[in-house]
């Protein structure tokens, strides 16, 4: 490994210097000639019966392209997983964010008044809100009971550890919903050509899911639609499945109007409209014996998909076979369950299910460490997975993992212990107190299961005229260094420098269909195909007699040269091909869920002022095995970034619901975390390598999602004595709960000196 | 009709962007965010919020940083603005610039062009700053990737190229 020249260095980003300039190209920043603005009539009232649309006077219709349902030349629906999501509702309306007419107009000041001048008549329909009220089932909303999907997962004999138990722990915890604010709202252009069908240039993470969606409700075939990722500003999972909605939207526009149409959202509209992470409840009921080793339990992990399918079955997946974290469960059952309410979709966010459940599992541990009476140090010690042993999937842990180890570096770099100790003193005295808190957990990278098999993913390089490489996928770059990575990976397999290889923006006109940019997948699963791709241009060269062994990067240049003169292409292809050795039962929920796992260890230290009831963040230790860090610069960028929302997940980010809207659908009054607001984010590297990944990578991106809000929630407790098992915690909450501690108090000295 | 109205009611605005003196014609109340990227096509300031919390539009106007989406073109009458694009002298690019990119200061990119130019105003202003001061300096300009740990590294890095800070064509 030591004689890699450019994995594991930090070279320059391919895309920085447009990006440092602001010449890089936004979708919001291309104009086509007489292109068309296009706006979304919405719903607005949580579900009922469309019965009348009015165009009110005052507005000059004729010039608006007006579409309605009845325009769609393909299927009604935002084709994904499945098909039940319509791209504009026909009849009924689901939830009060649901698109159910079109407009166009040349000049984008004219589209809000109209907006506002279509009015819409329902007869409206009784709506759920909430998890409780959709199993509740007194509506049925969706499917049969509401259901969107239901999983099991069962190990050795639960029912049979109740007996043996010194003690059962029960606890429930429950994850609010919370915005991807990525800082470019969502935006889409389409133009129709009589010959070349639809193209889009847009925002998003997955051109060929865009792809499959504009074929299906355009009815046109694959070669008629064409997807182009334009730079994209931040997207983490919110940019996966609703850019389908706006291509369709501009596209349907494009074809009624034969003018190019571009929708860009404002960010009300995108944060009201567009997808969330999905909030959750989590019921756990744990048999622990008296040396607070765990026994078995029950977990139940149920989260709110809003009113369509969309991605929750795959969000819920992943929840559930995180929810056990990176502990030995030798009898364990996990029923998890996705339901129906009336609000927007919720969809893929950073961690995807994985930072719901891991939430409820770090702070259940810490609960059956208080009534066992060990340290929150020494439950996860006694507790955690070990080589040989198996996950809740009975996956064995075949890597050399000492999760004990990283414990104790993680509480080291923290002076987690002597911290501990000086503030149990300074808590005695004055306003304010602060505590200690541990969360340690795993993430899986890559899709889960059969994922992998199913997608297939191709990717492509290519030799060009001048000599140099160029890397064909259609992984989006949007922030985490996806150019920079695979291009370096590229370069590595074939011994060029990194400036010898280039990559191709994403187009489904010129790149192969290499999955989408999500799960953790694309430094370890494209990127590895990419350095067997890279190995398949120097084999044809070397086959070709035109490239010796060993040869300089010059000497590649030249051959390469000469070998495009001669036959006109040179490229390479590769496939995923499953290692022979998985196994994974869909059924059952068993087997090798992931390829490979990150693990990591958390710690938070907080303190909390008892006059204004707010938390700060003071120092955060996030250490982490993630394989080998192949560019040492972007990997801390992307822990310290995930910490950095995932801080917010647990204090700031509060979405405030009413009958199924967002309230709080700006910057204002959605608090996302800012400079002054997050401490000294401290990052720190385990490598062991990974077999299955480009020169031992693992995933990244999802991991440091999942761990500050528990760790932070249980040093939050470690300062007040006071447990809190809900997210967002905002001052208000704690507020309450001192309170109540305080009066509960009083009414107890009260009560003892009558 | 509406074309001529509105021409009617339009202004010719001057002002200085980058260096350059531009005579636009714009209504009064049009904002500064629109004209610079509509009509003098400089698309680096970005539009995040329309309202002012974000600073993904920011620019500096005679030398103090503002929210282009808040600023009606009547008031930038005369002014002095610089943009992201107006940092780089041709193709050498601003110590900021360079440090952002070596840092890990920018990834997804939307919000850099305004980031880059409140560090700017910042170390225009104090030279050498501390942690705090970068905090408080740039909690003006939201970053949803970076947790902001390599945008301040990325200041401090800069900051010490004081030699770099002091030349180019808008030196404020």
């Amino acid at each position: 490994m030591s004689n890699e020249r450019i994995v594991g260095t930090a070279v320059p980003r391919k895309e920085g210097r447009e990006k440092v300039t602001g010449k890089a190209r936004y979708v919001d920043d291309m104009l086509l000639p007489g292109m068309l603005h296009g706006a979304t009539v919405r719903s607005q009232i949580p579900r009922g019966r469309i019965r009348k649309i009015t165009f009110n006077p005052g507005i000059a219709w004729d010039e608006f392209v007006i579409v309605s349902a009845k325009d769609i030349p393909g299927k009604n629906c935002i084709a994904l997983i499945g098909d039940d999501q319509p791209c504009l509702a026909s009849e009924f309306v689901n939830h009060p964010e649901e698109p159910v007419l079109l407009l166009a107009h040349p000049d984008r000041h004219a589209l809000r008044k109209a907006v506002d001048a279509v009015s819409i008549e329902y007869d409206s329909l009784p709506a759920l809100f909430t998890i409780e009220e959709s199993e509740r089932c007194s509506e049925v909303i969706w499917g049969a009971d509401n259901t969107f999907k239901t999983y099991r997962i069962e190990k050795g004999d639960v029912d049979g550890i109740w007996a043996k138990a010194d003690y059962v722990v029960e606890g429930e915890y429950s994850t609010g919903a919370q915005e991807q604010l990525y800082i470019e709202n969502n935006g889409m252009i389409a133009a129709l050509d009589a010959q070349q069908g639809v193209t889009v240039w847009g925002s998003l993470q997955c051109p060929y899911y865009v792809h499959k969606a504009l074929m299906t409700l355009c009815h046109l075939p694959a070669e008629k639609v064409r997807v182009v990722q334009m730079e994209t500003g931040g997207a983490f999972g919110g940019k996966e499945e609703y850019p389908s909605m706006i291509a369709g939207h501009a596209a349907l526009l494009a074809i009624k109007s034969g003018k190019p149409v571009k929708i860009i959202y404002d960010r009300a509209e995108d944060m009201a409209a567009t997808t969330k992470r999905h909030p959750s409840r989590t019921r756990h009921r744990t048999a622990v014996s008296k040396e607070g080793k765990i026994l078995g339990g029950e977990i139940e992990f149920t989260i709110d998909g809003g009113a369509y399918a969309t991605l929750s079955s795959v969000v819920l997946s992943r929840g559930a076979i995180h929810a056990g974290g990176p502990y030995y469960w030798p009898n364990v059952r996990i029923r998890a369950k996705a339901v129906a309410t009336n609000a927007p979709p919720h969809g893929a966010f950073r961690g995807f299910g994985a930072p719901q459940s891991l939430f409820a599992m770090e702070r259940h541990l810490d609960r059956i460490a208080r009534v066992v009476g060990l340290s929150p140090v020494e439950i996860r010690r006694r507790n955690f997975l070990k080589p040989g042993e198996t996950t809740t999937t009975q996956q064995a842990v075949r890597e050399p993992i000492d999760l004990g180890d990283l414990l104790d570096r993680a509480l080291s770099l923290a002076e987690y212990h002597a911290k501990r100790e000086r503030f149990s003193n300074e808590n005695q005295v004055g306003t304010t107190k602060k505590g200690m808190g541990i969360a340690a957990f795993l993430h899986g990278a890559g899709f889960t299961g059969s994922g992998e098999r199913y997608l297939s993913s191709v990717v492509g390089v290519e030799g060009c005229a001048d000599g140099s490489v160029r890397v064909l996928v259609s992984s989006t770059e949007f922030g985490q260094g996806t150019k920079t990575v695979l291009c370096q990976i590229a370069a590595e397999a074939l011994g060029l420098r990194y400036e010898d290889v280039a990559i191709a923006q994403p187009d489904t006109m010129q790149v192969p269909n290499s999955g989408p940019t999500v799960a953790s997948r694309t430094v370890m699963v494209v990127g590895k195909l990419v350095e067997s791709a890279a190995r398949g241009i120097q084999q044809t060269l070397t086959l070709a007699g035109m490239l010796g062994d060993p040869y300089s990067a010059d000497e590649f240049r030249a051959s390469c040269r000469s070998y495009v003169a001669a036959h006109g292409q040179l490229r390479s292809w590769a496939q995923f091909e499953p290692p022979p050795d998985v196994f994974w039962d869909d059924q059952e929920y068993r087997g090798e869920a992931y390829a490979a796992y990150a693990w990591a260890v958390y710690v938070a230290e907080v303190a909390i002022d008892l006059t204004t009831y707010s938390v700060s963040v003071n120092d955060f230790v996030a250490l982490q095995e993630v394989g080998r860090v192949l560019h040492p610069v972007l990997a801390i960028g992307q822990i310290v970034g995930g910490v950095a929302q995932g801080i917010g997940f647990a204090l700031f980010e509060k979405v405030i619901w009413q009958k199924g809207r967002m309230q709080n659908s700006q910057m204002t009054n959605y608090i996302m975390p800012t400079s002054s607001d997050l401490p000294p984010i401290r990052v720190f590297f385990e490598e062991l390598g990974n077999v299955h990944g480009a020169y031992g990578a693992k995933g990244i991106g999802e991991l440091p999602m999942d761990g500050p809000a528990p760790a932070i929630l249980n040093a939050v407790e470690d300062a007040l004595e006071i447990g809190f098992d809900s997210i967002p915690l905002l001052p208000e909450d704690i507020f309450e709960a001192i309170t109540a501690r305080t009066l509960a108090r009083e009414s107890e000295v009260a009560g003892g000196v009558r | 009709m509406i074309d001529s109205l509105d021409a009617r009611a339009k202004s010719e605005i001057s002002l200085t962007v980058n260096g350059e003196r531009k005579t636009v014609l714009a209504l009064p109340m049009e904002r500064l965010l629109d004209v610079l990227r509509q009509q003098l096509e400089l698309t680096g300031a970005k539009e995040g919020c329309a309202e002012g919390e974000c600073g993904s539009c920011s620019v500096l106007m005679e030398g103090t940083l503002v929210n282009s989406c808040l600023v009606p073109i009547l008031q930038a009458q005369g002014a002095n603005v610089v943009t992201i694009e107006g940092l780089a002298a041709g193709a050498q690019l601003h110590a900021l610039q360079e440090a952002f990119l070596e840092r890990g200061g920018a990834q997804c990119g939307i919000c850099t062009p305004g980031m880059i130019l409140a560090a700017f105003h910042l170390l225009s202003k104090k030279p050498g700053p501390t942690l705090e001061e970068i905090q408080e300096g740039l909690s003006g300009n939201l970053c949803r990737c970076t947790g902001y740990v390599q945008i301040f590294e990325a200041v401090v890095t800069a900051a010490h190229c004081r030699t770099s800070l002091s030349r180019g064509p808008n030196e404020i």
